[in-house]
């Protein structure tokens, strides 16, 4: 099932490569994908007691090395394979009908395919190799779909994420082989549960250099998450980046270091993440202050959106920091509602920028007259992302807070990770301030004259943005339902015995 | 024994083959010479299978000179599938290269660009036996003096020539370097093979141990020449530029791989003794630093496809050197074969590729690959292919190459190099996706569909397969060293 999973994708873009019609067969593809992904998720066995990982299947591939083809899900991995189902569907969907573009059409879509197979791969991986080898996968694409097909600054942005991910994808490659080479050798593998029971038995060696290859991992995924002062790279690419490109980088595939960090970093070395956790909370607070204020600074919408998905990480790493059972669930659901939700806004702002051939500001104004479709659904989706109650995003931020507050100390004086709480609060407010901001200066006031008669939003990719918003409106009034998902995954990380 | 069986055999059919090209060179001269090449491809690809069924022996020959274990058996394995390949670009590279020789008839001076390949097959497989600093010597010999004809060719090519003669001053000087450097340690350990130096070397007086390291650098200046290691890289950029392509890839990867595995051997001896062993591993840190930070960093600017390659070899070297400098008993040798057998795959086709395109719009800068996504969509695909493995992403054969080589690293905590190479690494997918871009991103004026042969499709279709396969599933590589 999770081959099919990943197969599907890959087919696809050969297909369309060998000249099959692409949208159909991307449509196909991704809806295919969206189907098993249901499926996994519904079948997934919740009952305490049951085993962690299921549909586990594993291809021994090269033995000296304990290398294997080894696939498996759990609740988190479930959690962002949906996710990557989701945001894949409703990208292919407002993605441009192939007679739109100028150049090599199939290889638009052949792209997009190759992004959703190197995620979902990532997120179904059990061995540390494909782990790691799929998310590269999406590195390519990505640079072509900027360079060839993106707006502005294509060649800058293109160059720049393309180089500080390749960079980012080395330094963790150079951690992830630290760590296992300071396993015994007789037990190296790169399993990653099998490396996740010797962590259990206490089987990982604590040795001086432990910290430090935490940190190398912990910056490595830094450079894929856009942490703090290493984000510089996000902004410009998801500005340039075709609308479909930014959904799903922004989206689903930032979130894989994220998801790292669950899965590898904090489970095999919890001591040496209490170790960086000063430091880490460090950096957050310049993801939520400093890039919150610089994303006020925008006068362009897509940068806008590019810097608010930057400071939206910090949230998400507080709620790692806070490394407890609140503050994970709630960075693992954020993980998801901040996907859906930026995907949303990405989608929308590509539609205005394909209608005006702008995105700024001082040019815009007054467009929800002109299309109230658009404007009423970019604003359910800027709420969304401001973390209102009732969408998914809140649902999310509550637990983190609550989670990072809950960090007291002795007697009266404030712990960091309480002082980093209070800073990640105003981070709200600064939310608040711009996405607000943005909204009234592109969709409310006075309407220009160009603008009177743009067409709304096509009834036909209507449904696309619907569907993450209504997704999103699930998470915010049932979160319990992907709650349970994600529990026993949060349980099986911190029980690893820290000391 | 079975005669097949013998691992000299190999060896000895290449010769023949040489030598039975010649003498149809010479006697059957109303043909088309592109059959000459026909006879070499289908000999060396005999041989190539035949090699799979010979028995690997430690040693051969009087006084243990000639080794023929698994390692020098995959060497000769790559030698003869890079003269393989080389051969079939030389038959596409034809019509290129009689623009540039002045003749009489169409076939005049043909026939030696597909005999001498074949002697320089040779060279490289002996270079892989060699266990003699003498008959490392005679070998090397074998292959530089084959290279100094190929490289200058095109004889009407001021380019070409220039690059013959920059190699010809170059060469012999490394070769005196080298003499030299066997001469001190032939005084101090009154032998030249190296088990016994091996052997003589465990009970070393310290008075000579200043006399054996001197010996030791000077043979490292002569080998480094030929692996293109910093700082002897001067010669490769001009001479990989003005060379006949298909005899640039020979260079780049059959004369760097040989190098590599006498580097190897001789390395064994030295890194095996204490006296020697630290000072020679702090040697080859320099050497691999530099020659990572001067590869990468000189590649990012160049505009010319083949310099590019060129600084991508050396910068190859450098990650090479890297595994020598963390030095292991049981990995070392596994992670330079594999390093190599993928370095080999994807300079290969990178540069086959370049002869098609060349052919079609006359030159070999970057800016000539420009809409090639357009123009030839599956040679685009391949090229994609063998830059981005080149670069080292996963699931092709580069990336698992340098998966061992930091691998190492890391366990032998070269830190500097491990550093280092991270930065470079990065540097790497500049320099590599930039004729990505110019594939792709860039418009050409004329967009014509360019032509390949069924042959050329075909080897492009292989070589994409192989990388792949590779890069995913690395158990039959790892099966040739058991």
């Amino acid at each position: 099932m999770l081959h099919l999973l990943i197969a599907i994708p890959i087919l696809a873009a050969i297909a369309i490569l060998l000249g099959l019609c692409a949208r159909k067969t991307a449509l196909l593809a991704t809806a295919l994908n969206l189907a098993l992904t249901l499926v996994l998720v519904f079948q997934y066995d919740r009952q305490p007691g049951a085993e962690q990982y299921q549909h586990v299947s594993s291809f021994l591939l090269a033995p000296e090395w304990g290398l294997s083809f080894h696939l498996g899900v759990d609740g988190l991995s479930l959690l962002m394979l949906l996710l990557t189902a989701l945001v894949a569907f409703a990208a292919i969907w407002v993605a441009p009908q192939p007679e739109k573009l100028e150049r090599y059409p199939s290889l638009y879509y052949a792209c997009l395919m190759f992004i959703v197979a190197g995620a979902t791969g990532a997120f179904a991986s059990l061995d540390l190799f494909f782990f790691y080898a799929f998310h590269e996968l999406a590195l390519i694409p990505t640079f072509l779909l900027i360079g060839i097909w993106g707006s502005g600054d294509r060649l800058v942005a293109a160059w720049k994420i393309t180089i500080y991910l390749a960079l980012g994808s080395f330094v963790l490659l150079i951690g992830l082989l630290a760590l296992y080479l300071s396993l015994p050798e007789a037990a190296r593998t790169f399993d990653i549960v099998k490396l996740q029971e010797m962590a259990m038995s206490g089987g990982i060696p604590q040795t001086p250099q432990t910290p430090w290859i935490y940190l190398c991992i912990l910056l490595g995924f830094g450079i894929l998450i856009s942490l703090f002062p290493f984000h510089t790279w996000a902004p410009s690419a998801y500005a340039s980046a075709p609308a479909p490109a930014a959904m799903l980088h922004a989206g689903v595939l930032k979130k894989f270091g994220l998801y790292g960090l669950l899965r590898v970093a904090l489970p095999l070395m919890p001591q040496a993440a209490h170790h960086w956790t000063n430091l880490l909370l460090f950096l957050l607070a310049g993801n939520i202050l400093y890039v919150g204020l610089a994303t006020i600074a925008q006068k362009r919408l897509d940068t806008m959106l590019g810097y608010s998905s930057v400071m939206h990480m910090g949230y998400i790493f507080l709620g790692i920091a806070a490394f407890n059972p609140l503050g994970l669930t709630g960075a693992a659901l954020l993980m998801f509602a901040h996907g859906l939700s930026i995907a949303a806004l990405f989608a929308l702002a590509g539609a205005v920028r394909e209608r005006t051939g702008s995105l700024e500001f001082a040019k815009h104004g007054g467009l929800a007259k002109p299309m109230p479709f658009l404007g009423f659904t970019f604003g359910l989706a800027a709420f969304a992302s401001i973390g209102l109650p009732g969408f998914g995003n809140f649902a999310a931020e509550l637990p983190i807070f609550f989670g990072a507050f809950g960090h007291a100390g002795v007697g009266l004086a404030f712990t960091n990770t309480q002082i980093a709480t209070i800073v990640a609060l105003w981070g709200v407010v600064i939310s608040a301030v711009y996405m607000l901001r943005g909204y009234r200066a592109a969709f409310l006031g006075e309407t220009d004259k160009r603008w009177t008669s743009l067409p709304d939003l096509c009834s036909c990719t209507r449904p696309a943005i619907l569907l993450l918003l209504a997704v999103l409106l699930f998470a915010g009034f049932r979160p319990q339902y992907f709650v349970n998902l994600v529990t026993p995954t949060i349980k099986a990380v911190l029980a690893v015995p820290a000391k | 024994m079975n005669f097949l069986q013998n691992p000299l055999f190999l060896d000895l059919a290449v010769l023949a083959l040489g030598l039975l090209l010649l003498l149809l060179e010479a006697f059957d001269d109303e043909r088309e010479k592109s059959f000459l090449g026909w006879i070499a491809i289908g000999g060396i690809g005999l041989v190539f299978v035949l090699s799979f069924f010979v028995d690997p022996q430690i040693y051969l020959g009087v006084n243990q000179f000639f080794k023929s274990d698994s390692l020098a058996i995959f060497y000769k394995r790559l030698a003869l599938g890079t003269t393989l390949l080389v051969l079939i670009m030389a038959l596409e590279f034809r019509p290129i290269l009689s623009r540039y020789i002045p003749a009489a008839g169409k076939n005049a001076g043909l026939g030696e660009f597909f005999a001498l390949p074949v002697f320089t097959c040779l060279g490289l497989m002996w270079m892989a036996s060699a266990a003699d600093f003498v008959m490392i010597f005679v070998s090397l010999e074998l292959v530089t003096i084959s290279f100094y004809v190929l490289i200058s060719y095109m004889r009407r090519s001021a380019a070409s020539l220039e690059a013959g003669v920059k190699y010809l001053i170059l060469a012999a000087l490394s070769t005196g370097f080298f003499v030299y450097g066997i001469t001190w340690i032939f005084g101090v350990t009154h032998q030249t093979n190296l088990y016994y130096i091996g052997v003589s070397l465990k009970d070393l007086a310290p008075a000579n141990e200043t006399a054996l390291l001197f010996g030791m650098a000077l043979v490292l200046v002569g080998l480094g020449f030929k692996i293109a290691s910093a700082p002897f890289q001067m010669w490769v950029p001009d001479v990989y530029q003005g060379a006949p392509t298909p005899i640039t890839a020979f260079l780049s990867v059959g004369s760097k791989a040989a190098g590599f595995v006498v580097l190897y051997r001789v390395l064994e001896v030295f890194l095996n003794v204490p006296a020697t062993a630290g000072k020679l591993a702090l040697v080859l840190t320099g050497l691999a630093f530099l020659t990572l930070i001067i590869g990468n960093l000189a590649a990012m600017p160049q505009t010319n496809f083949k310099r590019l390659l060129a600084y991508s070899s050396i910068a190859h070297a450098g990650y090479l050197l890297v595994a020598l400098a963390s030095w292991k008993s049981g990995n070392t040798p596994i992670t330079l074969s594999y390093y190599l057998a993928g370095y080999f795959l994807m300079t290969i086709l990178a540069f086959l590729i370049t002869i098609v395109v060349n052919k079609a719009t006359g030159g070999d800068d970057i800016a000539h690959f420009n809409g090639l996504g357009q123009r030839a969509p599956f040679l685009a695909f391949g090229m994609t292919v063998a830059m981005l493995s080149l670069a080292g992403m996963p699931f092709t054969a580069g990336f698992l190459g340098k998966f061992l080589v930091f691998s190492d690293a890391v366990e032998s905590g070269q830190w500097l190099l491990v550093g280092t190479g991270v930065l470079t690494v990065a540097a790497g997918f500049y320099y590599y996706l930039k004729v990505v871009r110019a594939m792709y991103w860039n418009v050409a004026k004329n967009t014509a569909a360019i032509p390949a042969s069924a042959l050329t499709k075909a080897t492009v279709g292989v070589l994409v397969g192989l990388i792949l396969l590779v890069g995913v599933y690395p158990q039959p590589v790892l099966n040739m060293f058991r």
